[in-house]
């Protein structure tokens, strides 16, 4: 079946997948840090429009709840909080040199290769499209954890660690149509309090090394240097 | 099922109660009686199970079994003699300087909000509820490891944070992965309860499930700190206040394994392969290994007994990877123990480290010429903690050799040499520590070490003889997580 003759829900979700995975790429060699939020937040906004078309097209209320709570975790408070912080420390100017950006970009590449590998046994069991949200969504769980390693300010850590979310967001619209409210909501609340422990933590950094770099907390080794 | 409502009401009540009403001179034995009040509540629920059996609640939100109950209790054993022990530490540590009443707050509001956590890990019936409430542990958990906000404290709350953030993450996707296989067979509402998951765990995709159970394992395993994921918690150990560790190691790694036992059931009973248990055995044994020589190069106290639990819940996961009635018996035992001895040791480190006035290995000699209680303490909690005869550490780690070498006796060898490497890597350490002349000047300090003795008894009671409610206990838990019993 190609995809002119899936119905409309599937192709709006199946492209809007693809603007996920194209945005969680542009954070990955993205060096500016306002930038990065920026698209941070876009990946957000694409996320609140999936769980606003599935809770439409599905009939299914409890999304709306779902897509406002993204809609104000994810684009707007977090994304704020991170950027007042990247301004107060005077970073924003600041282009981080990122080493080998290429072979970042090449190794997200085969990340997501590798996720349609581990989840093709289950497309058996359902649909091409289902494989391919999945997958998706797993891609940007690990492309968030390779923005981690390859990224060297806190903000940048904190903006990979909820792309990971987001990932894991993307997979439970599309693969099971949301998770039970009272899940949803308590994942939601795990979110709000580590954006909130984000920010405690900006300070004590700071305040401890005068910078956000991480490359500097290297205090602690396995045996004395 | 009223006990259990309050066994989750307490430490909620604690929360608010610590947060609101400040830091005061009783805040610390106010935080032992909400702790001893949970325990009555702990007690009374485990007696409901034993003569009712399962329990699930009328909204089938919890789930109460022998196998999470006494786990329960534990924990609420555990965290009622640790905050015996964290009052007058905590008090010490703020006639040093080391904190402000504030900070105090956070700690006790904290304290019961880690325990809260717990309970909450261990009592849901949710799968995704689980989830949260471990991601809460850690959240809890976090600000309390940087608590000195010394700069090697951010950095390991950091590192903390962000492993364990991460790690958990994976755990998400492998609930969403289990959710997506039950949707498929179940009604949508109430797929994510392990009850209903575990009844239908026949009729679910088992390629799906084996793919969602790896994401569980590396997820809850970097919690149980399994080698190579275990890099926060050396760290994390060893900079928290000293009552954090104690409880981080006895509950917290105990309640994360408890997690993917769980899953692993639902596993073994979608395919007949045993896939689940040979990864579990893998991550376990080389924990085990890693953590056994890595005790050789430790130079501060704390980490060193990190390192120790890693081992020992390397050890664990290993003997759940085996599977069948004896080696699920002995890692159910062995969880017991260790919980008990490692938290009784880190009483004793946290004094010990308060009598020599620092944490480095190097330094602190002669700690039984100076306060006897604590060298000994110290002492006898490595010997039950290395596994010598006749504590029940020695009792668990003797099953689970003989569980390896009814099933896989080649896997003996590693599993002796471990034992032997760890005993070497501990002692190597402990000796000079608590023999030899005390430098000058050092003096006893003021120790509650009543949390320790119980504890250690308690720990070679078992290693004597296990009382026959207990272990009939702990084979109604084997008999549910592995179809048989031992006796």
């Amino acid at each position: 079946m190609t995809i002119e003759q899936q119905d409309f829900y599937t192709q709006t979700i199946l492209s809007l997948a693809a603007l996920v995975g194209l945005t969680s790429f542009l954070m990955l060699g993205q060096g500016r840090l306002l930038r990065l939020i920026f698209v941070f937040a876009v990946q957000g906004l694409l996320l609140t429009l999936t769980t606003a078309l599935a809770a439409y097209s599905l009939n299914n209320p409890h999304l709306y709840i779902s897509a406002v709570l993204n809609l104000v975790l994810k684009v707007i408070f977090i994304p704020w909080m991170l950027r007042r912080e990247v301004i107060q420390m005077n970073t924003h100017r600041d282009i981080e040199a990122l080493n080998n950006n290429t072979m970042v970009m090449l190794g997200g590449a085969s990340l997501m290769v590798f996720s349609y590998y581990v989840l093709h046994p289950i497309v058996q069991t359902t649909s091409p499209v289902m494989l391919n949200a999945l997958a998706l969504s797993l891609s940007v769980v690990l492309l968030g954890m390779l923005l981690m390693i390859s990224h060297r300010q806190a903000v940048a850590h904190v903006v990979g660690f909820m792309s990971i979310e987001n990932g894991l967001f993307f997979a439970a619209i599309v693969a099971t149509k949301g998770m039970p409210m009272v899940v949803e909501l308590g994942v939601a609340f795990d979110v709000l309090v580590a954006a909130v422990l984000f920010g405690i933590f900006f300070f004590h950094i700071r305040t401890s090394i005068d910078s956000l770099d991480v490359d500097l907390l290297n205090k602690l080794h396995e045996v004395d240097k | 099922m009223i006990a259990a409502y309050l066994v989750l009401l307490i430490p909620f009540i604690g929360i608010l109660f610590f947060a609101v009403s400040g830091h005061r001179t009783d805040t610390g034995k106010l935080n032992v009686r909400f702790n001893a009040v949970c325990l009555a509540a702990t007690i009374w629920l485990a007696i409901n199970v034993l003569n009712q059996g399962t329990i699930l609640s009328p909204g089938k939100a919890f789930l109460i079994d022998p196998f999470n109950v006494y786990l329960i209790v534990l924990t609420a054993f555990v965290g009622l003699t640790t905050a015996i022990f964290s009052s007058p530490y905590m008090a010490h540590e703020k006639e040093l300087g080391k904190l402000t009443d504030q900070r105090l707050k956070l700690y006790y509001s904290m304290y019961q909000g880690f325990m809260l956590a717990m309970y909450l890990v261990l009592t849901t019936n949710n799968m995704g509820v689980m989830w949260v409430a471990m991601e809460g542990a850690t959240l809890a958990t976090v600000l309390l490891v940087s608590l000195y906000r010394t700069p090697e404290s951010v950095e390991a709350a950091w590192k903390y944070f962000i492993l364990c953030g991460v790690g958990i993450a994976q755990a998400l996707f492998g609930t969403i992965l289990l959710y997506y296989a039950a949707v498929q067979v179940g009604d949508v509402e109430n797929s994510l309860l392990w009850s209903v998951l575990y009844a239908n765990a026949d009729k679910l995709n088992p390629e799906v499930l084996a793919i969602a159970f790896v994401f569980m394992l590396i997820g809850y395993g970097t919690k149980i700190g399994l080698v190579p994921l275990h890099n926060w918690l050396p760290d994390a150990h060893s900079e928290g206040p000293t009552p954090m560790s104690a409880v981080l190691s006895g509950l917290l790694l105990n309640d994360a394994l408890y997690a993917v036992v769980r899953n692993k059931m639902l596993v073994d009973g979608a395919s007949d392969s045993n896939m689940a248990g040979l990864l579990m055995m893998g991550f376990g044994l080389i924990s085990f290994l890693v953590a056994a020589f890595f005790l050789h190069r430790q130079k501060d106290i704390k980490r060193l007994f990190s390192y120790s639990s890693i081992e020992h819940m390397g050890m664990m996961t290993f003997a759940f990877g085996i599977g069948g009635p004896l080696a699920t018996f002995a890692a159910l035992l062995h969880m017991t123990v260790h919980s008990l001895t490692k938290s009784a040791i880190f009483v004793t480190v946290g004094h010990a480290a308060q009598v020599a006035g620092t944490q480095s290995m190097d330094k602190i000699r002669g700690l039984i010429k100076t306060q006897p209680r604590v060298g000994w303490g110290l002492l006898i909690g490595t010997i039950a903690i290395a596994g010598f005869p006749p504590f029940g550490v020695f009792t668990s780690e003797f099953l689970v050799l003989l569980a390896t070498m009814h099933s896989y006796p080649w896997l003996t060898l590693p599993l002796l040499m471990g034992v032997g490497v760890a005993f070497a890597g501990l002692f190597r350490n402990i000796q000079p520590m608590v023999y030899g002349d005390k430098p000058e000047g050092q003096v006893p300090v003021k120790a509650n070490l009543w949390p320790v003795m119980i504890h250690l008894g308690l720990v070679l009671w078992l290693g004597l003889a296990i009382p026959d409610f207990l272990a009939n206990w702990f084979s109604q838990a084997t008999l549910l997580i592995s179809g048989s019993t031992p006796l």
